[in-house]
């Protein structure tokens, strides 16, 4: 786990807002895989070549913004966005421990039933 | 992005066999490693200790769902609440479902852990901490173990 996510107000910055929810939107998954390849991106950059208005797009980026995944950086007068891939990864992790769990459970539960 | 955890694994036992290691609670502590007070009952609280080495002080406690026999059983429940100070019961909980399916050779089993999008991050990092000493040290031990009977 990086530095940023050990302390506890890092920890409780995404804790009510939900990263899969976040993700859970074209226009927003869109955003983010922009974002994630490149530089940081300016609203105007991220509105040209997509259908949807400034406002739209910056009401999308409030809700990346407020799950983590996304954060605004001052660039002179230009307010610039950027990825996080913290909270992302770190969901992984978690399902990743449960999985490798239940994989344990169930080899358990399978040496009991066909012994 | 997956909010769930789906396994599918095939069993040499017949259907009658699974669920009864599904849902006897005797037989269900074994493999899952808990000791359960009591019978499994839909709509009920289940409750009981682990009895995984090291975590014998941590209470195990779900909700059954559902469970129509030899197809389906389901409880809720909070994974990792591994923290004797902290309460766990505002949170929502995730639901595990295990469905049976007969086969040439046995039985199917398929099992979904789903709704990880509702547990607050803090929990997924202290879980994610946690492992890094005790767990990972056991989940060895068991594999030997597992690797042993084979």
């Amino acid at each position: 786990m990086s530095r940023k996510s050990g302390s506890g107000i890092a920890g409780n910055r995404w804790a009510q807002a939900p990263v899969f929810a976040a993700l859970g939107d074209r226009t927003r998954l869109s955003l983010v895989a922009k974002l994630s390849v490149g530089q940081p991106c300016s609203i105007s950059q991220l509105t040209g070549g997509s259908k949807l208005t400034r406002q739209a797009i910056t009401k999308h980026l409030r809700v990346l913004e407020g799950a983590g995944i996304v954060h605004g950086v001052r660039a002179g007068r230009e307010k610039l966005f950027e990825f996080d891939p913290e909270p992302v990864e770190e969901i992984r992790k978690y399902l990743d421990l449960v999985s490798e769990r239940w994989d344990q459970a169930l080899a358990r539960l399978k040496s009991l039933v066909e012994d | 992005m997956n909010d769930r955890i789906e396994k599918r694994i095939e069993l040499k036992a017949p259907v009658f066999r699974v669920w009864r290691a599904l849902t006897d609670h005797r037989e269900f502590g074994e493999w899952f490693r808990v000791k359960l007070d009591g019978p499994f009952m839909p709509g009920q609280v289940s409750r009981g200790h682990i009895t995984y080495p090291g975590y014998e002080h941590v209470k195990w406690e779900a909700v059954v769902q559902k469970m129509e026999t030899e197809r389906l059983f389901s409880f809720t429940w909070h994974p990792y609440s591994i923290d004797p100070e902290t309460d766990y019961s505002k949170e929502t909980p995730t639901l595990v479902e295990f469905k049976l399916e007969k086969t040439a050779s046995g039985t199917l089993l398929l099992l979904t852990e789903s709704g990880f999008d509702k547990v607050p991050s803090p929990r997924r990092l202290e879980a994610f901490r946690r492992n890094e000493g005790g767990w990972t040290e056991q989940m060895k031990n068991i594999e030997s173990h597992v690797a042993q009977k084979r």
